[in-house]
């Protein structure tokens, strides 16, 4: 991994606008991830946070605006050259996204044996750290349909983190874990940046893991289709004047104030967002 | 929204509902659900609610009401009253939803005070977040013009898609063929090779098997009529050979392995299988399509003769049973018949319909929208596509590589 110095920009978004035919998720999004950052995406359900990973991962073309990995622009690059860019990075899906035909074992070792010439018992050890790193240890030649939610999307972790890649991207990465495991997997994070210096892009409802961890956010605002606050979420939610960045990072709804007795407003808030009853389960 | 009103659970006024929700055994209630509309004074709109409202009984319409406050200009308030209210769930939250929006609309006032306590904030709830703009623009009614036009633009974007599918899977054969790395795991290959091939088998004998029976059978009622009954051999021969081997293996095997690879990378679709490879830098066309390319374009030609073989056999079952002809002068004429030169393009002929099927199943699956319900429409698809595809290709051998001499 190229050891570059911590803090220069590593992608850099500008004026970024999403869409799907005529339908307008986000507009005129602009913000830095540097290198060594934890960058949360943050938003109300709905509003683009996955839609925005897949401009950042080259899976859809913007309507307007760019993306820059360095001074490159992804999507002004030549076919081969943004899959250069897109080899230093690893993706852990919302649904994990797992290769169903094939184990766990398998699922990891894909990018082994594509992007490296070790010989196949050395992928063997490798693929056997990493699920052991996501506490999958054993799990080696289970198949995905054998395994539960949460484990699919640890093992989805795995395989992002097969090539040590530099930037790591996470949809909902604790979506549907327990708090025990969803702790682990914060301090998991911590770890990839700090030991192996990788910058991580994670989109997360999680309040406690953003404040844990995250360096630097960007809010996406449902309503005004736009970006209403960027930074880092402990400064955000002291300094900000937007009623729904405070209603997030706070978890006040404005339910609360009008009706709801308080201890029904979380629940409330958590069942306005159709996967929760997934998460819960 | 049961478990969303179950954890609402409000401290006195929504028990009963839930009392009502949960008990699936609780009697039916007596009172079925009206409302009696009344004008304390001209500018109000009393709504008397009474009876039993939820989802399990008959329910007033909503447009009654809008009717009501419609037929009296002079209302600027609306009032309710609840105390002949029995049980109510969601079934009047939607009806008071539908008075309140319409009522809203008229800018007239909604005095909420009559209403059960909790059905205020499931009110607030329901209204928190505005419907979202420019998303449902794609329902609006539309008309004959617009239809033909949509039709005419979804067919030149199929036909574009197909186009590009078929560059893509030329170029990732091109890569294969020019011994630049074409990224797939062998293992695939043997896999579909095995799936294709060995395990196609039986269902390919028994077809041609009872093909070859039946031709020769119907066959030897028409030549016993000249005497001609050892030309029973050139007609199998002649029929397999040039039409039938090769044409029905390939029917075959797009219902069978066509309909199973749009299954499959449809499914991987779904799944966001198809991202995660194109975020490791694996084409799917490479992964996925070339593997199933070849395995088709290898295995074809290979049925194709198998099934000539089981073909020819059932025709010389008949032959020697119901026309007597014995198995070495039916061999002898089969061979006398069948020249090579139609074999070869037999072979050439399946090989080509084996790409054919493998790029109909491959392509409706890349293409394969992200549903249970698009999953299966790509298999139709496929299926569908493979097969016309493969007559109007037949036609076009016949016409290039005709069997017999043409004319004179
Ligand atoms: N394939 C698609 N076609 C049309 N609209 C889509 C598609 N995928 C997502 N959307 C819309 O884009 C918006 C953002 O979706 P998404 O990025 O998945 O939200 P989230 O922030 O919850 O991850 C949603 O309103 C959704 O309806
Ligand atoms: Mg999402």
């Amino acid at each position: 991994m190229a050891q570059s110095a911590r803090g220069e920009p590593i992608i850099t978004v500008e004026q970024l606008t999403m869409a799907f035919g005529s339908f307008v998720v986000q507009k005129d999004l602009n913000f830095t991830v540097k290198r060594g950052d934890i960058f949360v995406i943050m938003g109300g359900s709905g509003c683009g946070k996955s839609t925005l990973l897949r401009h950042l991962i080259g899976l859809q073309t913007p309507a307007a605006g760019k993306v820059y990995y360095g001074r490159e622009s992804l999507w002004d690059a030549k076919p081969a050259d943004r899959l250069s860019i897109l080899r230093r990075t690893g993706v852990l899906y919302q649904s994990g996204a797992l290769f169903t035909s094939m184990t766990l074992a398998e699922n990891v070792s894909l990018p082994l044996q594509t992007y490296t010439t070790l010989p196949p018992g050395q992928i063997r050890e490798i693929v056997s750290t990493k699920l052991a790193l996501v506490g999958l240890a054993g799990y080696e030649d289970f198949f995905p349909s054998a395994i539960s939610g949460g484990m699919m999307k640890r093992a989805g972790l795995a395989r992002a983190m097969a090539l040590d890649p530099e930037i790591l991207y996470f949809d909902e990465p604790s979506a549907g874990l327990d708090p025990i495991t969803s702790k682990r997997l914060d301090d998991l994070i911590l770890q990839l940046r700090d030991d192996l210096g990788a910058t991580i892009v994670m989109v997360t409802h999680e309040l406690p893991s953003i404040f844990a961890i995250a360096d630097n956010s960007v809010f996406l605002d449902n309503v005004k289709r736009t970006a209403t606050a960027v930074g880092d979420p402990k400064e955000m939610v002291r300094t900000t004047n937007d009623e729904m960045v405070r209603e997030f990072l706070t978890r006040e709804g404005t339910l609360n104030e009008v009706a709801l007795p308080a201890a029904a407003t979380s629940s409330a808030a958590s069942a306005s967002s159709p996967s929760s009853s997934a998460g819960a389960s | 929204m049961l478990s969303l009103l179950r954890r609402l659970a409000l401290p006195n006024s929504c028990s009963e509902v839930t009392s009502a929700l949960v008990d699936d055994n609780s009697p039916a209630p007596e009172i079925a659900a009206g409302v009696q509309y009344a004008h304390p004074d001209a500018a109000t709109l009393l709504l008397a609610l009474g009876g039993a409202w939820t989802v399990r009984g008959k329910l007033p319409a909503v447009s009654d009401a809008i009717r009501e406050i419609d037929a009296a200009p002079a209302v600027r308030r609306v009032t309710f009253d609840t105390r002949a209210l029995g049980a109510w769930d969601t079934a009047l939250l939607t009806f008071l939803l539908g008075v309140i929006r319409h009522a809203k609309g008229k800018q007239l006032t909604i005095d909420r005070d009559g209403l059960p306590q909790g059905m205020s904030g499931l009110i607030d709830l329901a209204t928190a977040v505005p419907p979202v703009e420019g998303a449902a623009e794609k329902r609006s009614r539309r008309s004959l013009v617009t239809i033909f036009g949509e039709a005419a633009i979804d067919f030149a974007a199929g036909t574009g898609r197909l186009m590009a599918f078929i560059g893509e899977a030329a170029m990732s054969f091109g890569r294969l063929l020019t011994g630049r790395p074409a990224r797939f795991r062998h293992s695939d290959l043997w896999l579909f090779i095995e799936q294709a091939g060995v395990d196609a088998l039986p269902i390919v004998s028994l077809l041609s098997l009872l093909q070859g029976l039946t031709m020769a059978f119907l066959g030897a009622a028409q030549l016993q009529m000249f005497g001609a009954q050892i030309y029973v051999a050139n007609l199998i021969g002649m029929s397999m050979a040039a039409e039938v081997g090769a044409v029905m293996t390939a029917i075959i095997m797009a219902g069978r392995t066509g309909a199973a690879y749009a299954a499959q990378i449809g499914t991987m679709q779904v799944n966001q299988e198809i991202d995660a490879l194109r975020t490791m830098g694996l084409e799917p066309m490479d992964f996925l399509v070339l593997p199933r390319m070849l395995a088709l374009i290898l295995m074809m030609p290979l049925l194709y003769l198998y099934a000539n073989l089981l073909g020819m056999f059932g025709g010389g079952v008949i032959a020697v049973l119901v026309l007597g002809i014995t198995p070495e002068q039916f061999v002898n004429q089969l061979f006398a018949a069948v020249p090579l030169s139609v074999f070869v393009t037999g072979l050439c002929k399946s090989a080509v319909f084996g790409l054919l099927v493998a790029l109909s199943g491959c392509m409706q699956g890349v293409n394969c929208g992200r549903s249970a319900a698009a999953v299966g429409d790509a298999t139709t698809s496929a299926v569908v596509m493979a097969i016309v595809a493969i007559i109007v290709g037949d036609g076009i051998f016949g016409v290039l590589a005709p069997p017999f001499p043409v004319g004179q």
